[in-house]
């Protein structure tokens, strides 16, 4: 089940990444490098052992509903790009 | 032409009245000024942990146990992975193979009759920024984004293509939001974007059991637009099926302005959300005992209320109907009734004032500025005899207007009901005095005059005079009975 080019540049693209020439090759063929070592942890047996989202020994984690102060605008904008007001300013995005 | 039928269901996003955020404690009330509310955890900034809300874990649940849905335990949160200016994360935390609820069911009426629709999931999730496109000029090819709403608690509740006509549509609305409120566990206003509604629909031709292409509509704000919006869809695709075209599976927008459903383009459609368990949200588990205590707070629900109304108030179903549609109504009665009242006088108040008051004022039933005890109160002045139908109608508007109590209001208004005999007597001798003509037709047995002399009398009276005992006072002077 080898990784086509196809599906390197749809991970790409969903990932938001831009690739030059000859990467979209040389990033297939690691990616299928890696691919082939999970062929061998297919060889486990799982069939008795239930499905594992986590392993930190942990359950129902909650808070109390009770609101906080917030960061101002300022603290918030901070790392924005660009800003209009207290706006974070991004490029037009409207269907 | 062929015999069509729709084919629809709903995914509905419902905002938890939660006071902070979902996995943070920004506060979520609506209305503050831009980027005000988020902290570093809504903001999605690196290495921060986001902790779940007991209260919307709790709200979510007490949804899916009212939808008779089975609840997993474990349930687990997920990243839905996707790339968009509202989401500062670039995935949004949701849950899609281990949901709070699965396999559940919703019964409503339509037109009398009960309707039963499947629920195939209810799901926690947080709520996108806003987006705002500017439409100046100078703010060309910018939109802004406002991160408060980020991280708000979403109930996603999503149905199965159950519904089969625009009518039951309509009443599977009305009826889900009916049971947000009730459960009070969201505001539910549309105007406000606190219910969404997005509706699945299909059409094929009537007796067929397979489904057609479905066609997802969004960017439809208020009851009104999504009714529009699936009528418009119905009739296109049946028009398509009809010109031998396809029908395209599609999510497609409402074009307020002109009244159609547009495609989106279908670059921002090739969505592959690469869902996978959220590492930073531990697994929920719930007892048996923990869910049976939900279930032991759940409040009567629209349904056994409307019965309770029919049967211990003896109320027409109707008025049942119309009075546990909105739960401020109900409450209303409920609230009323128990300060010592008949149900029938509160019921009859609420359907014919209280309602024509509130429509044309354009009010909420939520904002109804009389209080129960303040309608008892006046119910009382009625039943005493101290003021009349017509005083009562203006002193409940004005009550209605101002919130002042109907004693204070009788008062200055100087209304008084005349029950006492002997003023009243007065007032009789006065009108027979001048009127002997139709008093000696009423005496010789003729019964209609008397409409004219008890008219007289309340004339008189500036309309104070207690009617059924000017009649008795009539009947008995002319005729001695």
């Amino acid at each position: 089940m080898a990784l086509t080019r196809e599906e390197v540049e749809h991970v790409a693209l969903l990932s938001r990444l831009e690739f030059g020439e000859g990467e979209i090759e040389r990033f297939t063929e690691q990616l299928n490098s890696i691919l082939e070592h999970f062929t061998a942890l297919q060889e486990a047996d799982t069939s008795q052992i239930s499905a594992t989202t986590h392993v930190v020994p942990m359950l129902n984690v909650l808070r109390d509903d009770e609101a906080r102060p917030s960061c101002t605008p300022d603290e918030a904008l901070q790392n924005a790009p660009e800003r209009s007001d207290d706006f974070f300013k991004v490029p037009r995005v409207v269907e | 032409m062929a015999e069509y039928e729709p084919v629809i269901g709903f995914e509905i996003h419902a905002e938890l009245a939660t006071h902070s955020k979902i996995f943070c404690g920004c506060s979520t009330e609506p209305g503050a000024p831009p980027n005000t509310h988020t902290c570093p955890i809504c903001l999605g900034l690196p290495g921060v942990l986001p902790v779940l809300n007991r209260t919307a874990l709790e709200y979510g649940l007490k949804v899916a146990l009212a939808c008779h849905c089975s609840v997993p335990s474990p349930s687990i949160f997920e990243r839905k992975n996707y790339y968009y200016p509202d989401l500062p994360k670039n995935y949004q935390i949701s849950q899609k193979r281990s949901p709070i609820g699965l396999d559940g069911w919703f019964e409503f009426e339509v037109d009398g009759q009960p309707k039963r629709v499947s629920i195939i999931d209810i799901h926690l999730e947080e709520d996108a920024g806003k987006l705002i496109h500017p439409e100046e000029r100078s703010a060309a090819g910018q939109s802004l984004v406002d991160f408060n709403r980020a991280g708000v608690p979403l109930l996603e509740i999503v149905s199965g293509p159950d519904l089969r006509s625009i009518a039951e549509a309509e009443a599977y609305m009305a009826g889900m939001r009916q049971l947000l409120l009730y459960l009070d566990v969201s505001h539910a206003r549309m105007e406000l974007g606190q219910i969404r509604f997005e509706a699945n629909i299909s059409v094929r031709p009537k007796g067929s059991t397979t489904l057609g292409k479905r066609v997802e509509v969004k960017n439809v704000n208020s009851f009104r637009t999504v009714t529009r919006a699936i009528e418009y869809e119905i009739d296109r695709q049946i028009e398509a099926y009809e010109q031998g075209e396809r029908v395209l599976q599609e999510t497609r927008l409402w074009d307020e302005a002109r009244g159609m459903t547009v495609a989106m383009r279908s670059k921002e459609e090739s969505h592959d959300y690469r869902y996978f368990p959220e590492p930073d949200l531990v697994p929920m588990v719930f007892t048996t005992e923990y869910l049976n205590g939900l279930l032991a707070q759940q409040p009567e629900l629209p349904a056994a209320r409307r019965t309770r109304f029919i049967e211990q108030f003896g109320l027409p179903a109707y008025d049942a109907a119309i009075l546990t549609s909105e739960k401020a109504f109900a409450d209303f009665i409920d609230a009323a009734v128990a300060l010592g009242v008949s149900p029938k006088a509160v019921s009859n108040w609420m359907m014919g004032e209280m309602l024509r008051l509130l429509n044309e004022r354009g009010l909420a039933p939520e904002a109804m500025p009389v209080q129960p005890r303040q309608l008892v109160e006046l119910i009382a002045l009625v039943e005493a005899g101290r003021i009349n139908t017509t005083q009562a109608k203006k002193v409940f508007e004005e009550m209605f207007e101002t919130g002042r109590d109907a004693e204070a209001i009788v008062q200055d208004r100087g209304f008084a009901q005349i029950s006492d005999t002997s003023a009243l007597e007065a007032i009789v001798d006065a009108v027979l005095t001048a009127n002997p003509e139709p008093a000696a037709r009423y005496a010789a047995g003729e019964d209609k005059p008397l409409g004219f002399l008890v008219g007289q009398v309340m004339r008189e009276s500036r309309g104070q005079a207690n009617a059924p005992m000017v009649n008795e006072l009539l009947r008995r002077r002319l005729r001695g009975e």
